[in-house]
């Protein structure tokens, strides 16, 4: 076994989630300790600290001490739905959500929904809330928690119906206990402050009885202990790293195909729980036992329950069910495996061994314990009328009898009986092979009674002489009952087997298809066809195009954009990443089940199936739409992949290829420039020109020199843009910062104000980096404040980093271009590429500090901030 | 001295020479255009230039390496013209000889500075003999280690007053960092960039304080200091 590591998935689970609201419950006994009456005067008190409070859903008891205590609190008003003519009021999710409290009060947890409900149950609703980020405070009784439905059972003969999924109960943050004695219960009872009064008495001698009180009182108590028992190691874990992983249990369920099944679930559930130990449940199908269809139906119920109740579930296949449920159980580390026990009867397991025996002698160190229970009662029944009677096989199995007993009279003569009662076995076989079990059994009685007519003594009766005859006539049922239920076992078989091939040729075909395309409509159309092949159910798959609405992809007559009940379940799942529909708990009404594709952190759309008859949803069959959906989401995932990193490379390869091109053409304007700069040059100081002439050659320096400019920042651009290699040196800033000064110095009309300490800043830049940022800091000042603007530029030096503060006089940038002022090409009007502020910031954060601008009632203000570099021994 | 400026200029680009033979077009100066490296060498073997302007980015051979053969039998001032970015060249350039440097674009007043700088010292050339320097208002008395403004000594340290007089002797003229940290500290401080930024610092300081019109230490980034007059 290989050492159990601290599983990421538990650490993560201890990290609070930042989005999801806390969850408060209230738990108590039974109805009547007070429940409400405590979460509601907590409420007040929130709401006197300040806190947003609102009751999301109250059961309208009548208990005036109740009542009283929710005067003041805002309640949002119920849903109320109609059905079968009763108006029932449900919790109203979106209403909590659209008034955006901070806390929601919701009574009574347990409760199931009105048929019709986005959800199946209330604790779901309540999920969505905590999933929008409300805080939810909430009342449940210790006999709704699902996994002490058995014991509330043995202890008060009630079988709950509503429950409450423990997981769901163990995500609270908070439970607080409420609790009184029972004989005070009891006294409140008979004060008439639960029920009304016709009611009292009957509770009083039933539930209420003193001897379920106590045992209702100590189960809550002792979840609440465990619970508490929980925390100090959830505390403790995150406090010392490894220690408690060591300890950690991990107990599987093995769960068969009977009725014990579900109560062997809840059973190793709550040992689970008391154990802090992790949950799994596994079933074994073998191709040498074919349950019944009870059996299947008893097997699915008690998978999903354990899925229900947090159990990571797999289902595994094998002959060798002990050597398969070994495997599992030491690939997973599993410290004890929970079986139920045989109800097999013992001849049976004379004959052929039982599995238990079996995992016991196998398990080496893991624990093997065995559940005991009473079957229970049967929830889940086939549905009937399954499997028409064939007339069909009957009439085969009679015409076999005819023929073989025809057959039988000629050759009568010439063979052994023996050899008569070969013919009537090869009907028997050959009914079987292809008929139901019963048209089989026809054909075997036939013959055994065609036997006896034609070829004991006395012929053409059915009387029976010899005793001897007997024992042929049951030899020979005997062997025609074996040999055609071994057939059908044979059949069955085949027909599992070739159904396995098909579903894994066709899951293998779509494999193929959708690693073959890169478009998402034939993605959708491989997945539509292989559910359509494996289910024969249509479906569709849906995504969310830009503008936020859900397009169909890819469909097979469903009509699904025809309906707008079905595109709100479609939005819903897509909008939460969980499946809904038809099949689950969550908008069960719908037509349709929806499966989301949900992948790395991001639903890209959903599968929509067709569901006839929910019934006829198996969970394998359901299954293998759940792998075609995780099939299509990771093709999906893939082809997105590929494109953004297609994308991605196209990008660096223009961004290359501009910044190649910009900088030969900055390259081949330079020489022209400096060419025409220097003509013009020349041409002004020429005597014989007339001034107008000396004026037109200025200009033409002046605005050659400002081309220059230009095509220097975009050299710079392409420059910084591309990696940077600072030529690192120590400067003395206020040199820098004069340098920039001087070769700017003929773009002011007054001089720039330079504010430097006595003691001079050292910083180790690339020099020419930083003058080119102050100069295009000063030439941005000389264009938009204006030649006459003054200008102070401010050095000084903080921890570990120099700081210039550079102010103007001018009219400051207002405060809509503020946030684009170091975007490229930014630029307020005509004047100037824009790029200049984009180079100074670029550059100073190439040397790791930041270039700001500061809001500031007078001109514009920038602040510079450049770490100063390592420190230096002056020698 | 009624003799023209004679001044070599080796450029690749016809339309520079075309702009730099008209700003020498009044006849106070002549000017011989050569288009290569070779072609250029040639020409100063032959007329003698007072200065000499070479393209660092020449169609045959690095400007570099046209300036190294020269330093070999000549000492004519050479002020290199250089595009912007190429500051390592110019550093290299000014280590290997040459006296001065211009980048492009640059005025005909800016050219006609540097060349007059250029000539004055290579006319005095030898300042080891030298037992004052002036330059301006700065008066260095280098045996009594002396430096004073208008007759007002300043405060300097042995080192600073070391720094003022090199770049004193090369007043108008670039000076490196690396010719300083030679000629001050020597071979081993040749990378004491830091040291010498501090030194520098101060000193620009104190001249500051004295500053006259004019007088003043101007830093060129990333290639060295010019005193200016």
């Amino acid at each position: 076994m290989e050492p159990r590591r601290p599983d990421p998935d538990a650490l993560l689970a201890t990290v609070p989630s930042e989005k999801r609201g806390r969850l408060k419950l209230y738990l108590g006994m039974a109805a009547g300790v007070g429940k409400t009456y405590a979460m509601l005067s907590d409420a007040r008190e929130a709401k006197k600290r300040g806190d947003e409070v609102v009751i999301g859903y109250l059961e309208p008891h009548d208990r005036p001490d109740t009542i009283a205590q929710a005067e003041g609190l805002e309640v949002i008003s119920p849903k109320l739905i109609e059905h079968k003519g009763v108006r029932l009021a449900e919790l109203n999710v979106e209403a909590v959500i659209e008034a955006g409290s901070a806390i929601c009060l919701v009574d009574e947890l347990a409760h199931s929904n009105a048929p019709g409900s986005r959800h199946a149950k209330r604790w779901q609703d309540i999920e969505d809330l905590l999933d929008a980020g409300i805080e939810v405070w909430t009342t449940v009784n210790i006999q709704h928690i699902e996994s002490l439905r058995d014991i509330i059972a043995q202890v008060t003969g009630v079988f709950v119906q509503e429950t409450v999924p423990d997981s769901f109960i163990e995500r609270a943050d908070e439970i607080e206990l409420v609790d009184i004695p029972p004989e005070a219960l009891q006294q409140r009872l008979r004060e008439g402050k639960i029920y009304a009064p016709e009611k009292i008495e009957q509770a009083l001698s039933q539930f209420f009885g003193k001897g379920n009180l106590l045992a209702l009182r100590e189960l809550a108590l002792r979840h609440t202990a465990e619970r508490v028992d929980e925390e100090l190691l959830k505390s403790r874990r995150t406090q010392l790293a490894v220690e408690p992983w060591h300890a950690r249990e991990r107990i599987l369920v093995c769960v068969a195909p009977n009725s014990m099944a579900r109560r062997i679930v809840r059973a190793s559930r709550r040992l689970a729980t008391s154990l802090k130990a992790d949950f799994l449940a596994v079933s074994v199908s073998s191709p040498r036992q074919s349950p019944s269809e009870q059996g299947k139906l008893e097997l699915e119920a008690a998978m999903t329950l354990a899925e229900q109740l947090g159990a990571k579930t797999a289902t595994l296949a094998g002959g060798d069910v002990v050597g398969e449920l070994i495997r599992f159980a030491q690939s997973e580390n599993v410290t004890t495996i929970v079986m139920g026990k045989p109800i097999k009867p013992r001849w049976r397991e004379y004959l052929f061994g039982s599995v238990v025996d079996h995992t016991v002698r196998a398990s080496g160190d893991i624990d093997v314990l065995v559940v005991t229970g009473k079957p229970e009662k049967a929830e889940v029944r086939p549905a009937k009328n399954q499997g028409k009677w064939d007339w069909r096989g009957s009439a085969e199995a009679l015409l076999w009898v005819a023929a073989a007993s025809w057959l039988g009279v000629l050759v009568e003569t010439d063979v052994q009986p023996a050899n008569v009662i070969m013919l009537y076995l090869i009907g028997v076989v050959a009914v079987s092979l292809r008929y139901d079990r019963f048209s089989s059994m026809v054909c075997a009685l036939g013959s055994v009674l065609a036997y006896n007519f034609y070829f004991t003594e006395p012929r053409y009766t059915l009387h029976v002489y010899d005793f001897r005859d007997l024992i042929t006539f049951g030899v020979m049922l005997a062997v025609s009952l074996i040999l055609s239920s071994l057939t059908a076992r044979l059949k069955e078989q085949n027909r599992a087997l070739s159904e396995r091939e098909r579903n894994t040729g066709a899951l293998y075909s779509l494999s193929q298809a959708l690693a073959a395309t890169r478009s998402k409509t034939e993605m959708a159309r491989s997945a539509v066809g292989a559910i359509r092949t494996l289910t024969g159910a249509d479906a569709a798959v849906l995504r969310v195009d830009s503008s936020g609405s859900i397009k169909v992809l890819e469909e097979s007559e469903l009509g699904f954009e025809k309906d707008a009940k079905e595109s709100a379940v479609g939005e819903w799942v897509i909008e939460h990443g969980k499946p809904a529909g038809a099949t689950t708990n969550t908008l069960a009404g719908s037509a349709g089940w929806y499966l989301p594709l949900r992948g790395a952190g991001k639903t890209f759309g959903a599968i929509a199936v067709k569901v006839e008859n929910a019934a006829d949803w198996r969970i394998d069959k359901r299954h293998l739409v759940e792998a075609i959906a995780n099939q299509l989401t990771t093709a999906i995932e893939r082809a997105q992949f590929a494109k953004e990193s297609h994308q991605a490379t196209l990008k660096a390869e223009s961004e290359q290829l501009r910044s190649d091109l910009l900088s030969s053409v900055s390259h081949d304007l330079r020489t022209p420039l400096a060419s025409i700069t220097g003509s013009a040059s020349v041409l002004e100081i020429q005597p014989e020109l007339t001034s107008q002439s000396r004026e037109l050659a200025a200009t033409i320096r002046e605005e050659s020199n400002r081309l220059e400019r230009l095509v220097r920042n975009l050299l710079d651009m392409t420059r910084i843009q591309g990696k940077v290699e600072l030529k690192l040196d120590w400067y003395a800033l206020d040199e820098v910062v004069e340098s920039a000064v001087s070769r700017t110095a003929d773009l002011f009309d007054q001089p720039v104000q330079v504010e430097s300490p006595s003691e001079p800043i050292m910083v180790k830049v690339d020099g020419l980096l930083i003058e080119q940022v102050l100069v295009n800091l000063l030439e941005n000042a000389s264009r938009h404040a204006g030649r006459h603007t003054g200008v102070t530029i401010r050095l000084s030096q903080a921890k570990g980093f120099a700081l210039i503060e550079f102010e103007d006089q001018g009219p400051g940038i207002s405060p809509d271009r503020q946030p684009h002022v170091f975007d490229r090409f930014e630029s307020s009007g005509a004047v100037g590429s824009g790029l200049g502020l984009a180079i100074a910031k670029a550059a100073v954060e190439a040397h790791g500090g930041t270039l700001d601008l500061i809001p500031s009632a007078v001109g514009a203000q920038f602040e510079i901030r450049i770490p100063l570099g390592e420190e230096v021994d002056d020698e | 001295m009624n003799d023209p400026i004679r001044v070599v200029v080796i450029e690749d680009e016809v339309a520079i020479r075309r702009f730099l033979k008209a700003s020498f077009g009044d006849g106070e100066a002549e000017l011989h255009e050569a288009g290569t490296g070779s072609e250029g060498l040639t020409l100063i073997a032959r007329k003698n230039p007072h200065v000499v302007l070479l393209d660092l980015g020449l169609p045959d051979q690095d400007g570099l390496a046209v300036l190294r053969e020269l330093r070999t039998w000549s000492n004519v001032p050479v002020i290199v013209l250089t595009a912007r970015g190429q500051d390592t060249d110019k550093v290299a350039a000014l280590d290997g000889g040459a006296d001065d440097y211009l980048t492009k674009p640059f005025s005909v007043a800016e050219l006609m500075a540097r060349i007059r700088v250029a000539m004055r010292h290579a006319q005095t050339s030898d300042h080891s003999a030298q037992t004052a320097i002036e330059a301006g208002l700065l008066r260095l008395d280098m045996a009594g280690h002396i430096a004073s403004i208008e007759g007002v000594e300043l405060a300097l340290t042995q080192i600073e007053f070391k720094l003022l007089a090199i770049l004193a002797q090369n007043v108008d003229r670039v000076v490196t960092q690396r010719h300083l940290l030679l000629e001050v500290w020597g071979p081993a401080y040749e990378d004491s960039t830091h040291t010498l930024r501090v030194h520098m610092a101060n000193l620009r300081n104190k001249l500051k304080a004295h500053a006259r019109e004019g007088l003043k230490i101007q830093t060129e980034i990333g290639i060295g200091y010019r005193l200016r007059q």
